[in-house]
């Protein structure tokens, strides 16, 4: 379940799931449209599916599910839930001032 | 059999998980629950983790039950080093496949919160870890940290609910620590969610000494041990001390021990102490006390047997040097192995920590005798009712092993002399008093048995002496109504002997002036009887005379008529 973006990838990002729950799905898909609008081809998405690959939920001390971690640019930030709230995503992203 | 076989394992009620921690097993009765999370809560530095990670190691060393720890607090490197010093090898065990150890760090300043979440991750590394090792026991510490790192605390307590439930699930033995709390036994309530088995670890400083104990708040559906139990955390680990769980039932010995000194044995109708009983010494600074333990130490150990001595005044070398100096070699039974010596101040820990180190010396030493001296030191670190309910404990805990145990007190020269001062002397089955007299510009040691449970004791006053043989009891002089000893005996024995001589001479002499008047009287008998023989002689000389001259009268006669022819 890999999804990769031609371009400029200036923005790694890691999309920590267990399994294809609504859940998932549903922050999969709020990611996919503020990525399109803010961060249009120069990123790539990986998502994990941590009932495939149990271990790698150390490396990211991922706790909460689901969880978005920016690996690039620096510094690591996560944000997690359903991704629901965009102005509060765009803030963990650090594409918006925080207010 | 099927139906059978569950009715047995509903009798037999609830499964227990051994814990291995000293004391802790009694006090729960077997363990933790099996299959079933116990909440541990304390202040910081009770000894949680501690706890926890001996749960671990020690069921994967003792009852080689794999387990998992997940740590919120430390990561794996410095807690493989924090428990190194008790003489766990982390790094081994994991490279065993026995354990598992994973770190989970939350950042609050790294993570922005949108929408809808669960703690699925956790239950993922848990459930991986698990399952890779397949481990019977879990550790959890400290969950709550999860609460300062996550925001939606209505989330974290659904969720910690589910986990809860699905530990139990998984069957596994769960530990799950918690920091104290000002309203509830922990910060976050967790005891709401794990209430199978709650145990609180307290570490409090009284006279700023701190003294740790444990208490197992609620156990669902096991008895188990409701006092506050003193704990010791060493370089062996965690251990707990279940003594005052026991009651007045143990074995008694109608086995004598001699107590070392001959004279005494002969006071205590010529045997001595009974086996497993409890013997004070008291007396005033400078008694004999400790020489009086020494020959009961020194005794045991010449039969072979293991003597502990626990001394809270003196060092070993000085014990030992002084001893020397009255003819007992304490040195050569600590070669042997055969005397152990345990020297602290009492101000070193708590009573209750000196408790449980004494309870752990016991069991690692097997002794058949033990020495305290003095315990009255001990009443500088506790009250006279705490340090009676430790002399209790200590007593009841020996007697159970059948260890003989002397005690010496220090009771202050003004008090009463049979006031032992931390009120323990109802404790004690034997009772020896020292005391030391003042008089004629010397001080002497008396002995003397106070009491002595269960046989025929003297209740003669003894002059106890020491020299470099040892000691020696000797008879006081009684005599002319008073009691004299010292000096003041040898010159009274003296006295008498000089007395008995003079008497003896006088009557000799005497003897002798009879025996003279006898002789003198013997002589005057002699004389009347040689005078009334020449009386008599005379007598008879004086009749045959008379006779002699009738004879010549009449023959004269005769004669003078025949003369002149007369007819």
């Amino acid at each position: 379940m890999k999804t990769k973006k031609s371009g400029k990838k200036q923005w790694e990002l890691r999309l920590y799931v267990a399994g294809q729950t609504d859940r998932a799905v549903t922050a999969f898909a709020n990611l996919k449209k503020i990525c399109e609008e803010h961060l249009a081809g120069q990123y790539s998405i990986e998502v994990i599916d941590l009932l495939k690959n149990p271990k790698l939920a150390r490396g990211d001390q991922i706790v909460a599910i689901p969880t978005l971690v920016r690996k690039l640019p620096e510094p690591v930030r996560k944000i997690i839930g359903d991704l629901s709230n965009t102005q509060r995503v765009l803030v963990g992203l650090d594409l918006r001032e925080r207010t | 059999m099927a139906p059978q076989k569950r009715k047995d394992s509903i009798l037999s009620g609830l499964k227990k998980c051994p814990t291995g921690i000293k004391g802790l097993d009694e006090i729960t009765e077997g363990g933790l629950p099996r299959g079933r999370p116990t909440l541990i809560c304390g202040s910081a530095g009770c000894g949680k983790t501690l706890l926890a990670m001996e749960f671990i190691t020690r069921g994967i060393t003792e009852f080689n039950e794999p387990g998992v720890f997940m740590a919120f607090e430390e990561n794996a490197d410095e807690l493989a080093v924090n428990v190194a010093s008790l003489g766990i090898d982390v790094k081994e065990l994991i490279r065993q496949k026995k354990l598992a150890v994973d770190y989970v760090h939350i950042e609050r300043s790294e993570i922005e919160e949108t929408g809808e979440y669960d703690l699925e991750g956790l239950f993922v590394r848990l459930g991986n870890m698990i399952d890779s090792i397949g481990a019977k026991r879990v550790v959890l510490d400290t969950i709550e940290a999860l609460f300062a790192g996550l925001p939606n605390e209505a989330i974290l307590r659904a969720e910690l609910r589910r986990l809860f439930r699905w530990l139990k699930t998984k069957k596994v033995t769960a530990i799950i620590t918690g920091e104290q709390g000002d309203k509830h036994l922990t910060r976050h309530g967790l005891e709401e969610y794990v209430s199978d088995c709650v145990i609180f670890l307290d570490h409090r400083l009284i006279n700023q000494v701190a003294t740790r104990r444990l208490r197992v708040i609620k156990y669902r559906g096991s008895k188990h041990g409701t006092n506050e139990y003193p704990t010791l955390i060493d370089e062996t680990g965690l251990s707990v001390m279940p003594i005052s769980s026991l009651g007045l039932t143990y074995p008694v010995s109608a086995v004598r021990v001699s107590t070392g000194i001959p004279r005494l044995d002969t006071m205590f109708g010529g045997k001595g102490y009974f086996r497993g009983t409890s013997v004070l010494v008291s007396g005033t600074a400078g008694s004999g006390k400790t020489s009086v333990v020494t020959a009961f130490a020194d005794s045991i150990c010449g039969k072979g047997g293991k003597c502990l001595y626990l001394s809270f005044e003196e060092s070993p070398d000085q014990i030992i040097r002084n001893m020397g100096s009255i003819g007992f070699d304490l040195g050569k039974w600590v070669k042997k192995g055969l005397m152990k010596f345990r020297s602290v101040r009492p101000t070193m820990f708590g009573l209750e920590t000196h408790l449980v180190s004494i309870h752990k010396l016991v069991e690692d030493f097997q002794p058949t005798a033990v020495v305290v001296d003095p315990v009255t030191n001990l009443s500088s670190i506790g009250d006279t009712d705490e340090v009676k309910a430790m002399m209790m404990r200590i007593i009841d805990f020996l007697k159970n092993k059948q260890i003989t145990a002397v005690f010496t007190s220090l009771s202050s020269g003004s008090s009463d002399f049979e006031q032992s001062e931390v009120g323990i002397s109802s404790l004690m089955d034997t009772w020896i008093l020292l005391r030391n007299i003042e008089t004629d510009g010397e001080r002497n040691r008396l002995l003397y048995i106070l009491k002595s449970r269960g046989m025929a004791h003297s209740n003669q006053v003894r002059e106890f002496v020491l020299s470099d043989n040892g000691i020696a009891l000797q008879d006081v002089y009684i005599g002319s109504g008073t009691v004299l000893t010292g000096s003041a005996r040898m010159a009274q024995e003296a006295k008498d002997r000089s007395q008995e001589f003079l008497d003896n001479q006088t009557s000799e002499h005497r003897q002798l002036e009879l025996r003279q008047q006898h002789l003198a009287i013997d002589a005057q008998i002699a004389v009347l009887k040689a005078q009334s023989e020449g009386i008599q002689k005379e007598m008879k000389r004086l009749s045959a005379n008379g006779r002699q001259k009738n004879e010549m009268l009449h023959q004269q006669k005769e004669d003078i008529s025949r003369i002149r022819k007369a007819d």
